[in-house]
């Protein structure tokens, strides 16, 4: 990175941190809003000792969404929805390397 | 003598008969009896999925869903006992499974709803806050190597599949007419889940600065494809939003 | 290391919904227990939450998958995972199952059935000071609810459990629910099966609530579906047990269709009325 714009970085920077408020619409985001003491959404773990409601079904049958046995088609809210993608976006290979922090 | 490989291959492939050596006290070979441990196996493994996956089993709806998570039980097990990231290689089987091939944002929306768990279970550490970049001078600033927090999360998609998975969060789910693509982040300033949709420019900077780029490097990354990005304001508001961890005593000492 | 045991009192099984009202009310319970598993994540709410219970109440630490009863040795990371949990919370009572859910395939999310052989005991036997050893304390390992029965078995179950206890040292946890729902499966007296019970290594009790169908002569099959209240059968034989043994901590588990505190709650005060008459009968006599 060259003199300038280092110096742009700098000075973008500054003018940032002058405006948090607005920086912080521009992203869409509320983050400075004041924290009760909170612990989180809580979501239930999946380790368990219980035995599955039943003994029928699952697992006792083959499956296989080629042959008869698989009849089921998506009928959740997807039914009642309207979603298009960005046109180019099924095209472009997607970004799904998300970094993780270590 | 009834070996637990025998056991293992008659639970998991239906097809199979029950071991021999597996009793009822009557002495008989009894399938309901050794049915309750595959339906044991099954039911949990599709739990553990639909406990990951709500907005994906909602999209679908429980028949599907349920159907859907049991072919791929049937051919991936938890690699070990803890399930917290059982299912990272679900979104992959959504997108090659044919019936779902009439939702082409399936595989994005479970791979967000994949990357919030694991965000929901990462370290916890103390994360910077803007004011902690006021007092690093101009090199300096753009020498500064920042690491992302732990819980911090990317998904980019061609599908709007931030505002469909924030659509999901009410009830009941009032889904408008959505459309476009969206860069994903999640953040965990405190203790809960912050979604949020960010500029393409403000994602390349940040995945810049995740692969280990020093600032001034990611803005210049972010330059190249988005001339009007703006470095200062997109780092302030990522910062507010928790996405980067403390700078270390070396770094806030510059 | 010395850890203060587990009250005997009633204690109840720490459900993510019931969070925020444990925290809010601090209700009058004697300890909480969790399934190891769950708390196996690096951070997040999970932690922020039992840490603040754990202030409150004794903890215990109740592993659903170390596979103790596999062929397969103990996973190496898993026993790490589970010293790193027990360093950082420091529970009254660390606690495994008789069954094994680990193979070559992949961890199958089941407690699935052990036949009782010389064989098997051996290989238990090293399984559990090998738990023992890496985590630097005593266990209790907790008899299972079985649905088949294996030609092979040569030793009955509750032999198995005392020679386990006697070679190991470690302590057993008593599932008054599983001794109901395998007694029936496999036409047992659960009596007959807690009167021979060795009851001085008992640690803790179990109770939750089965489900009820029939196997393929239509014959009774109780299954282990911890998704409801306590039945009375099983609570008369709790009471039955507690007679024998006094008072001991006794867990109240509801996994399933998990219902409000306030149905906890009530079966808590069953379990405390149980204790009670046994606590006021050895002070009278």
């Amino acid at each position: 990175m060259n003199r300038l714009s280092t110096f742009a970085l700098a000075a973008s920077l500054t003018a940032a941190l002058g405006g948090t408020a607005i920086a912080q619409d521009s992203m869409g985001g509320d983050a400075m809003a004041a924290t009760e003491k909170c612990y989180g959404v809580a979501l239930a773990g999946a380790n368990d000792c219980a035995a599955g409601p039943g003994t029928t079904c699952a697992g006792t049958s083959t499956i296989d969404y080629q042959g008869n046995a698989w009849k089921a088609v998506p009928a959740g809210t997807c039914e009642t929805m309207s979603v298009e993608g960005d046109r180019m976006g099924s095209l472009e290979p997607l970004d799904r390397d998300l970094p993780t922090a270590s | 003598m009834t070996s637990q490989s025998q056991f293992t291959r008659a639970l998991t492939d239906p097809a199979q008969p029950v071991p021999a050596g597996l009793v009822s006290p009557r002495g008989s070979v009894d399938s309901k009896r050794f049915a309750v441990y595959r339906n044991n196996v099954h039911v949990s493994l599709v739990g553990a999925l639909a406990a990951r996956f709500p907005v994906t089993r909602q999209l679908v709806g429980e028949e599907f869903f349920a159907g859907m998570a049991r072919l791929y039980v049937g051919q991936t097990k938890p690699k070990g006992p803890v399930l917290l990231h059982y299912g990272d290689s679900f979104p992959d089987f959504v997108a090659q499974f044919p019936p779902a091939s009439g939702l082409p944002y399936l595989p994005d929306l479970a791979r967000l709803e994949a990357a919030w768990t694991d965000a929901y279970n990462a370290a916890d550490v103390d994360v910077l806050v803007p004011a902690d970049l006021s007092t690093i001078g101009g090199d300096a600033l753009a020498a500064l190597d920042l690491t992302l927090a732990p819980s911090t999360r990317l998904v980019r998609s061609g599908f709007p599949v931030g505002s469909l998975w924030s659509a999901h969060q009410t009830t009941p789910v009032s889904i408008p007419a959505l459309s476009g693509s969206e860069c994903v982040l999640l953040t965990r300033p405190e203790a809960d889940i912050r979604l949020t949709i960010i500029p393409p420019a403000a994602f390349a900077f940040l995945k810049a600065i995740g692969q280990g780029l020093p600032l001034g490097q990611a803005s210049e990354a972010a330059l190249t494809d988005f001339p009007d990005f703006d470095p200062g304001a997109a780092l302030v508001g990522l910062a507010g939003l928790g996405a980067f961890a403390a700078l270390t005593k070396e770094q806030a000492d510059v | 290391m010395f850890h203060d045991p587990l009250p005997a009192r009633p204690g109840l099984g720490l459900k993510p919904q019931h969070y925020a009202q444990i925290i809010a009310e601090k209700p009058d319970l004697g300890f909480f227990e969790v399934h190891a598993e769950n708390y196996m994540g690096e951070g997040g709410p999970p932690h922020r939450y039992l840490s603040a219970i754990c202030a409150d109440y004794p903890l215990s630490l109740h592993g659903v998958g170390l596979s103790i009863g596999g062929e397969a040795p103990l996973d190496r990371d898993h026993l790490k995972r589970l010293r790193a949990l027990v360093e950082r919370y420091q529970p009254a009572s660390f606690s495994e199952h008789l069954a094994w859910s680990s193979h070559d395939e992949g961890y199958l999310n089941d407690l699935l059935p052990v036949p009782y052989t010389p064989e098997t005991l051996e290989r238990v036997v090293a399984h559990v000071d090998e738990v023992q050893q890496a985590l630097g304390r005593r266990m209790l390992l907790e008899n299972p609810s079985t649905y088949v029965l294996f030609e092979e078995s040569t030793i009955e179950e509750v032999d198995f459990l005392a020679a386990i206890a006697d070679r190991t040292g470690c302590g057993l946890l008593l599932d008054v629910n599983n001794v109901m729902v395998s007694a029936v499966n496999h036409r047992l007296d659960p009596v007959a099966y807690i009167d021979r019970f060795p009851v001085h290594h008992v640690g803790e009790i179990h109770l939750a609530g089965y489900d009820e169908t029939t196997d393929d002569a239509g014959e009774r099959l109780l299954i282990d579906a911890h998704g409801s209240r306590v039945r009375p059968d099983v609570f008369a034989l709790y009471r039955h047990t507690i007679i024998r043994t006094g008072a001991l901590p006794t867990l109240v588990e509801w996994d399933n269709n998990v219902p409000a505190f306030d149905v906890l709650m009530d079966e808590v005060r069953l379990v405390d009325e149980v204790l009670d008459g046994t606590l006021n009968r050895r002070l009278a006599s």
